[in-house]
């Protein structure tokens, strides 16, 4: 009996949080313009939406913005995570470790005031007008998704075994070398899983873009923001499922990815304890 | 025979902390040689600085005549097995062995002939292809053995390598790992804290601790004429005693004279005294040099080990005879039953065996100190 | 063996180099500039005028029962946002914690299957999401047409407070289940069979043993959905219909008319807020888990 209540109450919970995406999914597929009525089944919607080329635009733009961001951001923070990994200093680490929280902790929203103030002081320095732009918006993702990537490489580099790149530099090879054929592969699932979460958040934010970008370049989740405003058309339901099942495989990949990561560590221990 | 290495006053800290304090060494030509002392004592860092990983505040490593105090790993005819053997995880067996040959760009049908002969010695073949992570301790001991070995190194360290296996595979490996040693001819410098394993391997050991060396010297000496209280009471077990020297061949201790094989200090100097437990004969306390009472007996198959309480002194004392808890009995001492040493700051710090550990010991003096409240 | 577990210090600085710079100028840089806006005027210079403006400004409200009040508008604003923000994480605790525990004690399949359900829901775009339970919410919206169906009386949910808790509870409900999901999988299962073996009840395992040791958890769970939702201006936009103005919606606004220095002594102000808020989860964890029972 408890147990039937309990499978009862959690599946509640199940419902309250599909309804929205179920809702959003069925009605994408609405013959008519309502969003509480379905009349009949139509890819109506996703026709108009391949129509639109200014949503489509922005669907572009938020795509080069996630990859530049991603590609900046996990090159810098694997650097940083190996970097604090190896780090002496304990007055540094601490240091950098509290610096690296502040995105994590703070609201969207003074991240994305914060550096908006920044922007305009320094464009208003140098006289610009607007100083808000591409490279604004983008220093902002790499800043808001670096925490994520060094997060996700910190612990592969502490659960590595400190002697193994003094293995290989015992075996010939130079420093740099034992840091490509040894730590960099052991890094790897890290990296991987830190840059699909990095692209991923860049792709879906809108607070931080919605402050630090101008007029001249709008992300898709501003133009979604921008067309909540007046009254939404099933196209945009469209939309977001189509970016819904991206996302979702790219999860479910870095998913897999970390899985097979966790079962290999496993297998070792297994093995170590034998 | 011809010296390997030289380390020549080498000390080294950490953040203020000393680990190593003007280390003396000398490393021979086909030598097994161990670095024996407990954690904290310097021996890995001592191997860290003859790999490359650790470099000297003061002092030099000298390699073959030649000074290498700033030489990188890689560039040094030196390999390591190491403490959990960092084998390489992305690689198979066969690629951890190969790491190095491939480093060197070494012809691909070479590679295969070398490492394939390689692991025919440590007698991994059937796992050339076997992903590192699925092997046991002992198969993965195995391959990190191999693969220091394919560079023929000079000297092969070894940083506690078989301290991860359970004990009976610890004395396969010990067998094996001396075997391996005198078929290469290769020079091995194994560090452990399980003395042990070092009296059963070694040529040399070279006891440590706390950054200094104790003694060098091969099993026997050390075990037979340890030069301080520390190394007798590291190396099996002893009963350390207070005691004078009156004379040449005579020394006082526990209230009674006794003949000795020791001569050289000065009339009447305060010695340590030491008596191995194997050493002391039970006899019939009508007889006997000392008496004492039995406290326990714990039997362990080849001998009893008892503790007998002689005036206050818990002795340790090896005997194949059969005593009984609580019984009166008497002790005999022969001369080369007695081992005499110098005063030195371990002194008193290795009392009797009212405890066995450290820890025991400590938890025991807290609680004294409660109760007399 | 010391040294071995001694970080090899050489060339981290190098790579951290960059890292440093930019977390520098674009982490700990920004944060100087909100105070600095925020205690300046126009022309840059000191004002204190934009934080006094949060403290005094007045406004009338209209009572349900017609006579007019003068009352503080940011503190308002302000309170309403505390009060908003610490009902939803409270509505998301309670729901939480019972499904983190669910889960927890779920086979492992099982297990990996409901955490990523829970999750999946977060991946859809956070305004459209929002938007969708406008529509299932509004009085012409999805529930009132099943509840006409079914011949029941429609219910008026859409622009109250009620609202926006929903709102708030279903975005940030997955940041509750999270970490103390993660912390009870990890439990050590003897501990419970331990305190069953000295004598607990299933409730006083779960009060004295399960709850405390799963406290980090649901304090990081607090934490984690406490500062979005105090800090959301969207949420309130949509389905408050505009008539719960947060702090966030005040900050935004005052961003869209460009009033920078005072939507930065805002975000000065609610970043105080914050911090108290985050030292004292601090101190309550150290004292309650560590130093609890000390003498």
């Amino acid at each position: 009996m408890k147990k039937v209540i309990s499978n009862i109450l959690t599946g509640l919970v199940y419902v309250f949080l599909f309804a929205p995406i179920v809702v959003l999914l069925v009605f994408s597929f609405n013959g008519s313009k309502s969003l509480s009525v379905f009349s009949d089944p139509s890819l109506y919607w996703y026709k108009e939406l391949l129509k639109d080329r200014n949503t489509l635009e922005t669907v572009r733009n938020s795509l080069l913005l996630a990859t530049t961001a991603t590609a900046i951001a996990t090159a810098m923070g694997t650097a940083a995570a190996w970097g604090i990994d190896r780090l002496r200093s304990r007055w540094y680490r601490t240091a950098i470790n509290t610096v690296t929280d502040i995105p994590m902790t703070n609201p969207d929203i003074i991240t994305g005031i914060s550096m908006m103030l920044m922007f305009v002081f320094v464009g208003r320095m140098f006289g610009a007008r607007n100083s808000l732009n591409f490279w604004t918006i983008l220093i902002a993702h790499v800043t808001f998704c670096l925490p994520y990537v060094i997060l996700q490489v910190l612990p592969k580099l502490q659960q590595m075994d400190r002697a193994l790149p003094e293995a290989a530099m015992d075996l010939g090879c130079t420093p740099f070398r034992a840091f490509w054929k040894v730590e960099l592969p052991e890094m790897l699932p890290g990296i991987v899983t830190g840059a699909i979460m990095a692209f991923t958040m860049s792709l879906d934010d809108f607070v931080i873009s919605y402050f630090t970008s101008g007029t001249g370049f709008e992300t898709l989740p501003i133009r979604i923001y921008s067309m909540t405003k007046k009254t939404v058309t099933p196209k945009m339901y469209a939309l977001a499922t189509i970016i819904f099942f991206i996302t979702l495989t790219l999860l479910l990949i870095s998913n897999a990815i970390e899985d097979s990561d966790d079962k290999e560590s496993r297998k070792q221990k297994n093995a170590k304890n034998d | 025979m011809e010296k390997i290495i030289e380390l020549k006053h080498i000390s080294k800290s950490f953040d203020g902390e000393t680990v190593l304090d003007d280390i003396s060494l000398d490393i021979h030509d086909n030598e097994f040689l161990t670095l024996l002392g407990p954690s904290g004592c310097g021996k890995t860092t001592t191997l860290r600085m003859i790999g490359g990983f650790e470099h000297p505040d003061q002092g030099d490593v000298v390699f073959m005549g030649k000074r290498i105090n700033d030489e990188p790993p890689h560039k040094r005819n030196v390999n390591t097995v190491f403490q959990k053997y960092a084998l390489f995880p992305h690689l198979s067996v066969f690629e951890n062995v190969a790491f190095p040959l491939r480093e060197r760009k070494v012809p691909k049908k070479e590679i295969e002939e070398k490492v394939n002969e390689m692991l025919k010695t440590v007698m991994m073949s059937a796992f050339a292809n076997r992903r590192v992570t699925s092997l046991s301790g002992g198969q993965q001991q195995r391959v990190a053995i191999a693969r220091a070995l394919i560079n023929h190194p000079k000297i092969l360290l070894l940083d506690e390598p078989l301290g991860a296996l359970d004990l009976k595979l610890r004395k396969d490996m010990q067998v094996e790992l001396k075997k391996i040693q005198k078929s290469t001819g290769i020079t091995f410098v194994f560090v452990t804290h399980d003395q042990e394993e070092a009296l059963s391997m070694s040529d040399t050991i070279v006891v440590m601790s706390e950054g200094k060396i104790q003694q060098i010297g091969t099993p026997t000496e050390i075990y037979n004429e340890p030069v301080n209280a520390f190394v007798a009471d590291f190396i099996g077990e002893s009963n350390i005693l207070d005691g004078v020297m009156l004379d040449d061949f005579r020394v006082k201790f526990a209230g009674h004279t006794f003949e000795c094989l020791d001569k050289g200090f000065a009339k009447n100097e305060p010695v340590d005294v030491v008596v191995r437990p194997e050493d002391v004969d039970v006899v019939d306390p009508a007889e006997a040099e000392l008496c004492g009472d039995v406290t326990s007996v714990t039997f362990l198959g080849v001998h009893n080990e008892l503790i007998v309480d002689i005036a206050g002194f818990k002795w340790m004392i090896q005997t194949t005879d059969f005593v009984a808890e609580g019984a009166h009995i008497g002790i005999k001492l022969d001369p080369d039953a007695i081992h005499i040493m110098k005063k030195s700051k371990y002194s008193g710090m290795f009392g009797d065996y009212s405890t066995f550990s450290d820890e025991a010991d400590e938890l025991a003096n807290v609680q004294d100190e409660e109760d007399a409240e | 063996m010391k040294s071995l577990t001694k970080r090899p210090g050489n060339g981290s600085r190098t790579a951290l180099a960059p890292y440093s710079l930019w977390a520098m100028l674009f982490i700990v840089v920004p944060m100087v500039f909100i105070a600095y806006y925020a205690f300046t005027d126009n022309n840059f210079q000191f004002t204190m005028e934009n934080i006094t403006r949060f403290f005094t400004t007045v406004s009338n409200v209209k009572n349900p029962d017609g006579s007019v009040e003068e009352v503080r508008t940011y503190l308002l604003i302000l309170g309403r946002s505390l009060k908003l923000a610490v009902i939803s994480t409270a509505v998301c605790l309670l729901i939480g914690y019972p499904l983190a525990y669910r889960i927890a004690h779920a086979r492992k399949r099982t297990q990996k299957i409901m955490m990523t359900l829970v999750m999946i829901p977060m991946w859809m775009n956070f305004l459209i999401r929002t938007y969708a339970w406008m529509t299932i919410l509004q009085d012409a919206g999805i529930i009132n047409n099943i509840l006409s169906k079914l011949g029941l009386k429609p219910v008026h949910i859409i622009g109250t407070e009620v609202a926006v808790i929903i709102g708030m509870v279903y975005d940030y409900l997955p940041y509750m289940v999270l970490p103390i999901y993660s912390i009870m999988v990890k439990m050590d299962s003897g501990l419970i069979e331990a305190a069953h073996d000295l004598g607990c009840g299933t409730l006083s395992v779960l009060r004295r043993v399960i709850f405390p040791l799963s406290l980090p958890g649901v304090l990081s769970g607090i934490t984690m959905v406490l500062i979005p939702s105090i800090s959301t201006f969207y949420i309130s936009q949509k389905l408050g219909s505009g008539k719960f103005f947060l702090i966030g919606d005040a900050i935004e606004g005052q961003y869209v008319a460009n009033n920078l220095h005072f939507a930065a002594a805002m975000a000065f102000i609610l970043m105080i807020i914050l911090l108290l808020f985050m030292a004292l989860i601090k101190y309550f964890t150290s004292r309650y888990l560590y130093g609890g029972n000390a003498k």
